[in-house]
């Protein structure tokens, strides 16, 4: 692609694609997310490309691989449009039936979409699926609808259109602005109100500062980033020069962990592509603005989604968290003023700054500002990622979204917000997904993991398995997180095996207060916050472990 | 003759010859360490001591620096891969709610080994994952890279012989 100089070359680059798309009868979208493509897509894909061209179909359907569609636990999924017929659980022989009844018959293979077992009927279009239809997709707006690799798609759908804006306007107060009007809450778990940051670091001396991104996602639960990271890849960039543009950065880092090859890849991908376009490096779309931006993978530490330990890691070091102040944004990455915001906030700048702070704030509650993406994973029908208005009780989430729970089963807990996160019960279900409302339940929403627990799991032994985590992924600065997990880890220990006593729950919540007191980071500060909810939750779990050296799971949950 | 990370045998002087690029390729950019290394890693399949040495005279870090990041991080290894076919079950938050802890107890059953061994015959090595982005799919493990989803505890002697 020709570097693109501004608004003109945008449009015409968007009307030629849109062009393009109109001579197609159908487009075939195939989910391409993490979930489909570790469920086997690329057979479907690949399948279809060949009846494709095998029956000379080439000029009349297009076929696309987009980005998470959302449903994970239906995949392989794909979607024929225009109709928007959404098929699910594909294999490469489904796949042969849908191209011939589609193609050649038009007609739709009911038995392979989605299944509603509470209505006991097939739904073809996804938009009557109650799982889409609850959804409010803002940040999601490109997965699932567009080539992910594809830099006209993106643009197309309005992609750098708000970078061009916003280098029109020339006025960086002018961005900080829009998003305070926007109220955006940092969305990787801290919550902190974005423009702040952004505003503090702007006001500090240059010129050499840093944008980063965290993208590292080792909330286990948590796969909601990696969504945006391999359906929209762009939005993140676009987001993030935009900060730098706020902020006054000149260089940006995205640090990707290991463990998503996939991401880095496709992040790579349209980095280069990006660059090419002259919409990273110098003079970026002629405003005089430089920015570069370079990928940092991670190594496997959990730590390092703490922002000092991020920042310790971009620069080769060991992960470990330093203490603040100073606060980054005086003095972060290589000593200099930095930023870091995650993958899901930066992936909202570009549609508040097209659409107005006003227009995200209409989304969501009254502290919680617009709409929030969490991952749905555990004892649910569907399981995926999605995206609500904030203020969204759990309890539809769990139900019209998530399905509810599978025959048989009950719900005896939902944990919330990865391993700090807490855990709900059953009777509070009906509490809004927010930041102050959940908090005010006993619980954290963080960067909106959701896990269901169903009646066969034994809080004294899901307890010990969380501090285990913990223990393993403390990075061993400080004593109270190195020596205070593996403390609790033993004392858990001795009561699942029945040899507790009344004491030792005593001696955890004193090893805990500890910790939140005297650890050097918010991740050492919360590491026995899974230990401490348990404990608070399900007492009378840990009472039988200790008194009557046994179990009762099972004894207790929800249908409904 | 030493293994490189796709198994194959490749003389020695070979792979240095390409960690000589990786250690010019990242020299001069400031904080790149940890990209050297997962570069190294990928040549040789793991990070031998000489390898490690390269990198710290190569990068101008001091052996220790250098040796303080690789144990740091889980990802890195300075001994080579396991043997066999490398069995990885995911226990992040997820999984273990999906039954990940029946599954590990039926596959250490079922091969007689236990997390971080291998089988007597070299055929599967077995270690745990920690989160892997699927939670959607749980309980998740992997064989050799390859994925297997929602798997069902009674389906694991299947899905082992198949190898």
């Amino acid at each position: 692609m020709n570097r693109i100089s501004g608004i003109e070359d945008l449009q015409r680059i968007k009307v030629d694609y849109l062009q393009e798309l109109k001579k197609y009868e159908k487009t075939v979208l195939v989910c391409g997310g993490g979930g489909c493509e570790a469920s086997g897509c690329i057979k479907v894909r690949d399948t279809l490309d060949r009846f494709i061209a095998g029956n000379n179909l080439a000029s009349k359907i297009n076929l696309i691989t987009t980005g998470c569609i959302g449903l994970c636990s239906h995949g392989p999924a794909i979607l024929v449009l225009p109709a928007e017929t959404f098929y699910v659980n594909m294999t490469p022989e489904k796949v042969i039936e849908v191209a011939q009844a589609e193609f050649f018959e038009n007609k739709t293979v009911e038995a392979y979409t989605y299944f509603d077992k509470a209505g006991d009927r097939h739904i073809p279009r996804m938009s009557d699926i109650p799982f889409f239809a609850a959804q409010t997709k803002n940040t999601l707006r490109n997965c699932g609808q567009m080539d992910y690799a594809s830099l006209e798609a993106y643009i197309a759908r309005d992609g750098y259109l708000a970078l061009a804006n916003v280098f029109g306007k020339n006025d960086p107060s002018y961005v900080i602005a829009e998003l305070k009007a926007s109220g955006l809450r940092g969305r990787g778990g801290a919550a902190f109100p974005t423009w702040i940051k952004w505003d503090s670091m702007s006001k500090q001396p240059g010129p050499d500062k840093y944008m980063l991104c965290n993208a590292d996602e080792g909330n286990p639960g948590a796969y909601m980033d990696r969504a945006l990271l391999e359906g929209d890849p762009h939005s993140i960039i676009e987001g993030m020069i935009i900060g730098a543009f706020a902020a006054g950065a000149r260089k940006g880092y995205i640090y990707v962990r290991v463990e998503y090859p996939m991401a880095v890849e496709r992040l790579g991908a349209a980095i280069e592509q990006a660059k090419e376009a002259g919409l990273l490096g110098q003079n970026i779309m002629k405003s005089g603005f430089d920015f570069d931006l370079e990928l940092r993978v991670g190594a496997g530490a959990f730590v390092c989604g703490e922002e000092t330990s991020l920042m310790a890691s971009v620069e080769g070091s060991r992960g470990e968290p330093v203490q603040k102040p100073p606060f980054p944004f005086e003095c972060g990455v290589f000593g200099k003023p930095s930023n870091l915001n995650n993958v899901e906030t930066y992936a909202n700048i570009a549609p508040i700054m097209l659409k107005g702070g006003e227009w995200f704030a209409s989304f969501g509650s009254e502290k919680s500002k617009g709409t929030k993406l969490f991952s749905l994973a555990g004892a649910l029908e569907n399981t995926g990622v999605v995206e609500v208005d904030m203020g969204t009780t759990l309890r539809e989430m769990l139900f019209d979204i998530g399905g509810g729970v599978p025959k048989g089963k009950y719900i005896k807990t939902v944990q919330l917000g990865g391993p700090s996160g807490g855990f709900v019960k059953t009777n509070q279900l009906d509490t809004p997904l927010d930041y102050e409302s959940i908090a005010a339940a006993g619980a954290s929403l963080g960067s909106g993991g959701i896990i269901v627990m169903d009646n066969d799991m034994d809080m004294v032994e899901t307890a010990l398995f969380y501090m285990d985590f913990q223990r393993h992924e403390s990075c061993g600065k400080c004593f109270p997180c190195r020596i205070g997990t593996k403390r609790i880890v033993e004392i858990l220990k001795k009561i699942n095996d029945g040899n507790g006593t009344s004491e030792d729950m005593e001696l955890i919540r004193e090893i805990a207060s500890a910790m939140k007191d005297a650890a050097l980071c918010g991740l050492g500060q919360e590491a026995a916050a899974p230990v401490i909810s348990a404990m608070k939750t399900f007492p009378e779990e840990f009472e039988e472990h200790i008194h009557r050296h046994n179990c009762c799971a099972g004894a207790q949950g929800t249908k409904n | 003759m030493n293994q490189c990370s796709c198994k194959c045998e490749v003389d020695e002087k070979v792979l240095y010859d390409s960690l000589g690029g990786i250690v010019e390729k990242y020299k001069s950019k400031e904080g790149s360490l940890i990209q050297a290394l997962h570069a190294t890693q990928n040549l040789f399949g793991y990070l031998p001591e000489k390898a490690l040495n390269c990198i710290a005279e190569g990068l101008n870090i001091p052996l220790s620096e250098v040796t303080g990041v690789v144990t740091f991080y889980t990802v890195f290894s300075t001994t080579p891969p396991p043997a066999g076919h490398l069995i990885q079950v995911c226990v992040g938050s997820a999984c273990y709610a999906k039954g990940a802890k029946k599954l590990l107890e039926r596959i250490e059953e079922r091969l007689g080994i236990k997390v971080g061994e291998t089988t007597l015959d070299g055929k599967f090595s077995l270690r745990l994952a920690h989160h892997v982005g699927l939670c959607g799919l749980a309980p998740v493990m992997m064989i050799d890279g390859e994925v297997y989803k929602q798997v069902d505890v009674e389906k694991v002697a299947e899905i082992l012989d198949a190898y």
